[in-house]
């Protein structure tokens, strides 16, 4: 698959690949094997959404693609990057060049403003580019607030600030875990609409780990995790 | 390098939001920087002085020969040394009284000089002439030209009547001495053809050896690196630095509480910038970047503050160092460059050292865990455990010091240990108290106070134990002070039994007033008095003459005597001993001294110990008669005179008019004592300087604790504001709440300082000055302080509360909210 979007790195067919990938943790002096050999894949522009039961690995599943962890097996991909061969501080390039995260708590810097935090990780990345960071502007609809705080904005706000710091870099691949969990109803579709519109003229991968069924059939492809495999 | 800038400015935006945070930390290490340097710039003054003084053409720096016995030998052994190759230089040392008060007078002689004498003044070649002929020049430092209130050119005038040379200031020179051309000395001590010393310069060729020239006539004496004076005053020193360093960890334990709230506040923003792509090398390395920077600002400001400090403390140092080891200080600071990098150095290590804990977590920062802004709280709990071990861990290594310790060091060392533990065990001391306090709580409010108290107790205890170990000096310290100050009240009355003291100009006029005394009737008696100076096993020795008289038999203060020790004083072959010199020389009531005479040795039967307080030299008090015969050479101008009291000041009026006397010459009891107490006074100043600055310090690290917690307290008293209680009462609860850890931390801090007290009257009093004094308790001072911590604390809490008492219905269901 080829994209003609500008803003996109030149990256065609698949942006992410998981084969084989294997995770345990020791807990209580036993063994739990959390992923017994997760095999996924994500394209350009294409959004899938990971769904599962609480505790069937989801989150570990993201953590690891994003290299916040490490596999005990098995092998990621991302674009021509080994995230499973990168270093510590490869791990940390990667994250910011390559990869935008969003979490349900948010995660903003408490003592940024708005607009600072939707430039932080596009800076730190050396990749700034004022005329896409005006369009996130626009699209999330953050104009009226970029001298706030975090604290001074809704739950709703707060997680557009999140998304348009994950875009701002222009990924590879945003990665979400469940970030309408801590919206209501109505927050959460427009949250998400606003995800998914951005993804589309990003051209980007969007892999977003939920519990909700409805919100899930609202993205190109849903995979579902159980006993550790994708079933 | 960009990135790294941004990654800095994400965690310097954080002081932004969070000034009072950053307030704190700066007037931590504000506090601890400036106070250590403060102490740090004494020191070094002193210590300059003291090399000033050594250095003063010929003090301990410089290789010399002395006369084997008595004080001085004569000139022509100079003139036969020189004449066998031996590059000596001669020097006369006495005291002249100018205006009644006493200076050093050195008399050099220029052409022999040697070059390498410390640093002393040199006289210059063009200035020869006129300092070697008639009148001669006398050299001052600019301290004793103000304090002779006499311009350049003025000759002042000796007591004697002697009109001495024109004053000339030396800015190297050391306070209080007075130098003249040798010849010039000879004649205004009425030396003539003597010598005291002879300098010994750098050898150019062979030389006869020593004997073959003088005999046994003189005997050499090496230089030493350390002077007297260093060697006298370094407990003085250690003291302050003793002081200095308990305010440096005062300091840091507000920045170490200041900085492990701020990282614990930080660390989701630090796990958003590792998910962000900020590897955990670049964290680490800007973290310590962002300290390093502030510990600069923080060390510039504090060093600024030490130097104003020292300024303010300095002519309290001068005077006690003055009226302790008679060392002269002068009143103008002046630091080394090494002075300041040092100060900016030991603000660095010290935040480094107090973020140490803070950078470990940083470093070891697991990534996936929850951001869990309190996890601290529970580990403290954990932490109880280890640290109470550790607490009787420096228990026990203040017992061992205590035990096999026998120095100053160790001294110093049970001190800091006994303080180590005490301020270690004391989160647990409260926690149980607390806890007791929740177990009998029967009203849920009060259940809640308990348990509250507890939960808070972790992010106050290192702010508690800094208030706990600054009650407890101060407790020591005063205890001490009021200890000395009661006891050399009671040793000054014995000590000062006479009721007029004169000192006479000469011997001549002496001799008259001794005359003109016998025909008053109102005289009761004349105790004539004198003192000889002499060296004993390598250290000054002061010999004191006492009349055989019913005045020193009821009053002089000994502390051990053997039976009628008085009477076998008579003959002169016995002699009372001073406690410090008993110490130093392990001497006991019956041992045997052998003291160098002016005609040979002189043995002396140890006959009594007594007390001898604030004598930087040992002393010796032996028969009047007896010291004259052996030393016949010293001035006998002193006498104490038994008077009525109604009669004293016509008799003193009568004898300043009759002999010309100014009022240092003559005074009466009540004078000396209320100088003598002055001075003791002024000593302490010092330490009550100190010991003010300590508590101000630990009153902010309990402020600025509070202030760092009130904000995280909030989220625990809204639900209770959410189900009724009110604003108010929620304030006072706050109130309560700290006045009453505070309370316990005090009562805690009682003993301890009084612990602490004992352990400075019977170990370090006695291996830095010689002495032990009585230890009495003060309760009226426990309950001052008492009053005082209570204060601080009150004063401390009240800003939170007053801010939570005012806080806006909205902010408080905000925070509800959010926390639900």
């Amino acid at each position: 698959m080829t994209n003609g979007n500008p803003i996109l790195p030149n990256v065609t067919g698949h942006v992410l690949h998981v084969t084989g990938l294997t995770k345990s943790y020791r807990a209580a002096g036993e063994e739990v094997a959390v992923l017994r050999g997760v095999n996924l894949t994500v394209a350009a522009g294409e959004s899938v959404a990971l769904t599962g039961e609480s505790g069937s690995g989801k989150s570990t599943l993201l953590h690891l693609i994003a290299g916040l962890d490490a596999a005990d097996g098995g092998e990621i991909r991302l674009a021509d990057a080994q995230v499973s061969e990168l270093s510590d501080a490869g791990r940390a390039e990667l994250r910011r060049d390559r990869l935008g995260l969003v979490f349900q708590q948010f995660n903003l810097i408490p003592s940024l403003t708005v607009e600072d935090n939707l430039a932080f990780q596009s800076r730190i990345a050396g990749r700034h580019d004022a005329a896409w960071h005006g369009e996130l502007v626009e699209r999330l609809g953050l104009g009226r607030f970029l001298k706030r705080y975090p604290e001074q904005l809704s739950g709703g706000q707060q997680q557009r600030v999140a998304i348009g710091r994950a875009l701002a870099t222009k990924p590879l691949l945003l990665l979400a875990d469940e970030p309408t969990g801590n919206l209501d109803e109505d927050t959460a579709d427009e949250v998400l609409a606003l995800a998914r519109d951005l993804v589309t003229r990003s051209g980007c991968g969007f892999l977003m780990v939920t519990h909700s069924a409805r919100l899930a059939a609202t993205l190109d492809r849903q995979v579902n995790l159980h006993a550790g495999v994708i079933a | 390098m960009k990135r790294a800038l941004w990654t800095l400015a994400v965690l310097l935006s954080h002081w932004r939001r969070h000034p009072m945070q950053l307030a704190t930390l700066l007037i931590g290490l504000i506090s601890a920087t400036a106070l250590w340097s403060g102490v740090q710039a004494l020191n070094q003054q002193a210590r300059a002085s003291y090399d000033r003084a050594a250095a003063t053409f010929g003090g301990t720096r410089t290789a010399m020969l002395v006369a084997r016995s008595g004080a001085s030998f004569p000139q022509q052994l100079f003139v036969d040394l020189r004449r066998a190759g031996w590059p000596v230089s001669p020097v006369l040392e006495g005291r002249v009284q100018i205006e009644g008060r006493s200076f050093r007078l050195l008399g050099i002689e220029p052409v022999t000089l040697p070059a390498d004498v410390g640093n002393a003044p040199a006289v210059g070649k063009a200035d020869l002439q006129a300092f070697m002929t008639p009148p001669g020049t006398m050299l001052v430092a600019p301290e004793t030209l103000a304090d002779l209130k006499l311009a350049e050119g003025a000759r002042p005038q000796a007591n004697g009547g002697a009109l001495l040379p024109p004053l000339r200031v030396q800015p190297n020179l050391v306070p209080g001495v007075l130098v003249v051309d040798i010849g010039v000395a000879q004649g205004i001590l009425k030396m003539p053809d003597l010598l005291s010393r002879l300098l010994i310069g750098k050898a150019t060729g062979r030389h006869a050896p020593l004997e073959s020239v003088a005999g046994d006539k003189l005997r050499l004496i090496e230089p030493d690196a350390e002077t007297d004076l260093e060697r006298l005053t370094d407990s003085f020193h250690l003291n302050l630095t003793a002081f200095g360093l308990l305010s440096f960890f005062v300091g840091l334990f507000i920045v170490n509480s200041a900085i492990g709230l701020a990282f614990e506040q930080r660390l989701p923003t630090l796990r958003t910038l590792r998910a962000c792509g900020v590897s955990a090398r670049m964290m680490n390395v800007v973290l310590v970047i962002e300290l390093v920077s502030l510990a600069l600002v923080a060390g510039l400001i504090g060093l600024v503050c030490g130097y104003f400090i020292a300024g303010a403390l300095l002519p309290d140092v001068a005077a006690s160092l003055r009226g302790l080891y008679g060392a002269q200080i002068p009143g103008q600071l002046t630091l080394k460059p090494q002075w300041w990098i040092a100060g900016i150095a030991i603000s660095i290590l010290g935040a480094l050292a107090a973020a140490a804990a803070s950078l470990t977590k940083a470093v070891r920062l697991p990534l996936l865990a929850t951001a869990q802004p309190f996890a601290w709280q529970q580990a403290q709990r954990r932490w109880l455990t280890y640290q109470s071990a550790l607490a009787l861990a420096a228990f026990a290594a203040a017992g061992g010091f205590l035990w096999f310790g026998d120095s100053l060091l160790t001294g110093f060392a049970v001190l800091a240990a006994l303080m180590l533990g005490a301020a270690l065990i004391l989160p647990m001391l409260l926690e149980v108290v607390l806890s007791l306090g929740q177990r009998y709580a029967r009203a849920p409010l009060g259940i809640w106070f308990w348990a509250d108290s507890r939960q808070q107790l972790s992010g106050l205890s290192l702010a508690l134990m800094a208030l706990l170990l600054a009650l407890a000096v101060n407790v020591g310290v005063s205890t001490m002070v009021e200890s000395f100050s009661r006891t050399f009240l009671v040793w000054l009355d014995g000590r000062l039994a006479a009721d007029v003291y004169v000192n006479a100009a000469n011997d001549e006029q002496a001799h008259e007033i001794r005359a003109w005394l016998r025909e008053r009737p109102e005289v009761e008696a004349v105790l004539p008095g004198g003192r000889a100076d002499t060296q004993l096993a390598g250290a000054p020795l002061e010999v004191l003459g006492l009349p055989d008289h019913a005045t020193y038999r009821d009053n002089w203060p000994l502390l051990q005597s053997a039976d009628n020790a008085w009477i076998k004083l008579r003959p002169g072959d016995a002699a009372l001993v001073s406690e410090q010199l008993a110490r130093r020389l392990h001497l006991s009531v019956g041992d045997r001294i052998e003291v160098p005479a002016s005609g040979g040795n002189w043995t002396l039967n140890v006959v009594g110990i007594y007390a001898d307080y604030g004598n930087p030299k040992s002393q010796i008090a032996v028969n009047f008669a007896a010291l004259t015969r052996r030393f016949p050479e010293i001035p006998l101008t002193r006498m104490g005179l038994r008077v009525a009291p109604e009669k004293i000041p016509t008799l003193i009026s009568a004898l300043q008019e009759k002999f010309a006397l100014g009022d240092r010459n003559v005074a009466d009891q009540a004078t000396m004592k209320a100088e003598s107490t002055r001075i003791f006074n002024r000593t302490f100043a010092v330490t009550a300087a100190l010991n003010a600055f300590t508590l101000g310090v630990a009153g902010v690290a309990l402020l600025t604790s509070l202030l760092t917690l009130a904000n995280s307290r909030l989220p625990q008293l809204a639900p209770l504001w959410a189900i009724g209680v009110t604003r108010r009462r929620l304030a006072a609860i706050e109130l309560l709440k700290t006045m009453s850890v505070a309370l316990i931390t005090t009562i805690f801090a009682l003993p301890l300082g009084l612990l602490v007290a004992w352990c400075l009257l019977a170990i370090v009093n006695v291996k830095a000055f010689g002495w032990r004094l009585p230890f009495h308790v003060f309760p009226l001072q426990l309950l001052w302080l008492t009053g005082v911590a209570m204060a601080a604390a009150f004063a401390a809490a009240a800003l939170p509360v007053i801010r939570l008492a005012r806080m806006q219905p909205a902010s408080l269901i905000r925070i509800f909210a959010n926390e639900r």
